[in-house]
């Protein structure tokens, strides 16, 4: 029963949760150059080649203003914020595009500009022209877990000396340049150095969802002063927004590839027969398609309202990014594993894409932290 | 002044009426089933300031801000309902009145109803005069609702129904019902039914509560024996009123939905619920813990579901078969957060009216939720159709 309680999530000057009309016709614009760049078999065709970049690519969507989405209009950038930012990585999911988007522009962008000197404003420049490209390297168990780094940055001189391994490396293996957290004398601190830098060995890891990733050792690796973003013993200052609006985008990107699982998955139950009739008559079936459906709409709203919180309400943005992330990987699991299921033997086969929307599923499952971790952030959030 | 000036000098005038006019023992959130004011001819006021507050609420027509001024409402828009309901929680305050008449009936007699009647019948019920049941389901028509066989035959300036409804909640505190009557037999079964309204008090109309597992008897049987219905009593046309019910419906579901996620516990955890009940070592048992976290997430995004829906329909952004989805999902959600906190509870929980008061018999109620104003699998029927367009 209704208790006519009224609770208010929002703060209410909050933007409202409906997709505006630049956003729609962002989306639109997105969908349509992807449609014909970057369809799933753009991604079957780079791993038959053994490849996990396409640099062209990349440049394209540069020149569309995407890598620009999060930076600044006095470094070049379109900063359309992160609401944007989550129409375009929802929209690279359905098709399940490769590309740095979220290490690049989304991470490395919001890591950089709560940074305010001369060299991270001409870093962003080079991110809206796309003319480099970031990973983010943090994890070094299996788990996500920032406060667990154990890499350290030893003070020498003016600067310092890192040594670590660090694993899960997303887009590590190809990027420019890398945002590494390390352990300094009382905190964690963030440099941003090159990736050929001596001393950096860059193990590139062979990936389920065919993408770039690196496992990177560093022996006594110089870093200078110029190389600390931000303030030493502070790296949360600058890696906590940067952290979740990638954790947002990212939410999205999966959503993105639950709408282009469940889209084939619907679509097949309309045309597959058995017994005579399509198996889209069969109830048992038609319940769980429209089971998964409502998880899906609920899982919408999170991240839209993830999006909302990032752009209008940044302190307060904790609880929002991580229940996003949470029901984003939640949904996406269950969508993918539906969809094989529905799909029955052929969803099996590499001939069909399906397999790719369940290992890209897999893959931001855990990268940025996964369910449990996320569930954790809401608990501690919510008081308990 | 701008909207938003506008909308802050609206929660000025509101938070300084309520501080004068809210008393104090309707400040304590008021969750309980006996804090609840249903008004109603038979009603008792539980105390002088139940009594007082929703008179004042009336006047003001704070008992549906919604609703246009002429009918007992305050004409609040969508930014202002929103401050209404913030700033009710802020001082923690009871609803001053809730119903089936405001939940249900009002919705579909503003939409479908005459100027006439609107000013007849939804005053009464701002006011908490007069109490509304819902006459739907028979015993052989639940889940195929469209099914109804009472029957309303034609005596040229009335009808004379007969037949029985079930599942009548609170008939026996109502004053009146409002029914789905056949009205053509010869008709496709969605084509020859009528929403009426029925006075409780005619002769002829007789209600029988049925004990349920709860312990508690909130629902009814009602029985019609040649009840005469005059012809204005109709809500829409003859033979059209699967339109009106259909309408209703999904306002019901909608209700049922948000109770049941959560939003009805003023925004509280359920792992803080959970963890007080627990006692000062917290939340210790970490299966319960984790159960708790799955379902505190799922609450907290069914709860912006709804509030996207909402904007999305002030947009003019058709939600489609949201209703169904909200119902389906809520509800579920309601069930899994009671057996959570009868899991919490342990043997504390097993006794009526024991340390944990009437825990066992909120936990039985909810029960209900995925069976009532569509079950479950019929949401999930309907979302399949309308929304999927897999084949019937």
């Amino acid at each position: 029963m209704c208790r006519g309680v009224y609770w208010g999530f929002r703060g209410r000057d909050m933007a409202k949760l409906v997709m505006t009309e630049d956003e729609t016709m962002l989306a639109d614009s997105a969908r349509g150059f992807l449609d014909s760049e970057a369809p799933v078999k753009a991604l079957r065709d780079l791993r038959d080649a053994g490849k996990t970049h396409d640099a062209a690519l990349w440049k394209k969507m540069a020149d569309m203003g995407w890598a620009g989405v999060l930076v600044p209009e006095s470094a070049g950038g379109s900063d359309m914020g992160s609401a944007a930012a989550n129409v375009l990585a929802h929209e690279m999911g359905k098709t399940l595009v490769v590309s740095p988007f979220l290490s690049t522009a989304v991470i490395a962008a919001t890591a950089l500009r709560q940074v305010s000197d001369a060299r991270a404003e001409a870093a962003l420049a080079k991110i809206a022209t796309g003319d480099v490209t970031y990973a983010l390297a943090v994890d070094e168990g299996s788990k996500f877990d920032p406060n667990a780094v154990q890499m350290t940055a030893k003070a020498d001189g003016n600067g310092f000396r890192l040594s670590g391994k660090k694993q899960f490396v997303v887009d590590g293996g190809l990027a420019d340049r890398l945002l590494v957290l390390a352990r300094t004398d009382n905190g964690l601190s963030l440099f941003d150095i090159p990736a050929d830098r001596a001393g950096v060995t860059r193990d590139a890891s062979n990936m389920i969802d065919d993408r770039d990733a690196a496992r990177i050792t560093f022996e006594d690796v110089e870093a200078t002063g110029e190389d600390l973003l931000g303030t030493v013993d502070q790296a949360m200052d600058v890696l906590r927004p940067a952290l979740q609006a990638g954790q947002a985008a990212l939410a999205a990107e999966m959503s993105g590839l639950t709408a282009g699982a469940f889209g084939m998955t619907v679509g097949y139950l309309k045309e597959r027969k058995q017994f005579g009739i399509e198996i889209g008559r069969f109830q048992a079936l038609q319940h769980r398609a429209a089971h998964l459906w409502c998880e899906i709409e609920v899982t919408a709203s999170a991240i839209l309202h993830a999006g909302r919180m990032l752009d209008h309400d940044p302190e307060n943005a904790a609880l929002a990014v991580s229940l996003a992330k949470a029901r984003a990987t939640a949904t996406a699991q269950l969508a993918v594993q539906e969809g094989v299921q529905m799909h029955g033997g052929i969803g099996m086969t590499d001939a069909f894409d399906m397999g790719f929307y369940m290992k890209r599923a897999r893959v931001g499952a855990e990268w940025l932290g996964d369910y449990s971790y996320h569930a954790e952030q809401v608990a501690a959030l919510r008081g308990f | 002044m701008s909207g938003n000036q506008t909308v802050e000098a609206f929660r000025a005038e509101l938070r300084g009426w309520l501080e004068e006019n809210c008393p104090q023992e309707m400040r304590d959130g008021g969750m309980s089933e006996d804090a609840i004011c249903w008004g109603g001819t038979q009603w008792t006021f539980s105390s002088p300031a139940q009594k007082d507050w929703l008179e004042r609420a009336a006047a003001k027509g704070y008992t549906v801000p919604t609703w246009p001024v002429e009918y007992g409402g305050a004409g609040l828009n969508r930014d202002e309902e929103k401050v209404f309901h913030e700033e009710m929680a802020r001082i923690n305050a009871r609803s001053p009145l809730q119903s089936f008449g405001i939940w249900m009936l009002g919705p579909a007699l503003l939409h479908f109803g005459t100027h006439e009647q609107k000013l007849h019948y939804l005053p009464p019920i701002a006011r908490g005069e007069i109490r509304w049941c819902q006459g739907y389901s028979e015993p052989g028509a639940g889940s195929d609702l469209a099914s109804v066989q009472t029957k309303g035959e034609d005596q040229g300036d009335h009808w004379l129904v007969n037949g029985q409804k079930i599942w009548t909640s609170y008939a026996d505190k109502a004053d009146w019902i409002f029914a789905l009557i056949r009205t053509d037999k010869d008709a496709p079964k969605h084509k020859g039914i009528s929403f009426l309204l029925i006075d409780m008090n005619d002769p002829g109309v007789e209600t029988r509560p049925i004990k349920m597992i709860s312990g508690i008897s909130p629902f009814c049987e009602t029985f019609f024996s040649d009840v005469k219905v005059p012809k204005h009593q109709i809500v829409g046309e003859e033979n059209r009123g699967w339109d009106v019910a259909k309408y209703l419906l999904t306002h019901e579901r909608e209700m049922i939905s948000a109770g049941g996620a959560g939003l009805s516990g003023g925004g509280r955890a359920l792992g803080a619920i959970l963890a007080e009940s627990a006692g000062e070592e917290g939340l210790t048992d970490a299966t319960l813990r984790a159960d708790a976290m799955r379902c505190e997430i799922d609450a907290l995004a069914i709860g912006l579901t709804l509030e996207r829906y909402k904007d999305q329909s002030e947009a003019g952004q058709g939600a489609g078969d949201a209703s169904a989805m909200l119902k389906y999902m809520g509800t579920e959600l309601n069930k899994q957060r009671h057996e959570l906190l009868m899991n919490a509870g342990g043997s504390d929980a097993l006794e009526w009216d024991g340390p944990l008061g009437n825990r066992a018999g909120d936990w039985l109620r909810t029960k209900a939720n995925s069976i009532e104003g569509g079950t479950s699998e019929v949401m999930l029927s309907i979302v399949s159709r309308r929304v999927l367009g897999l084949p019937g």
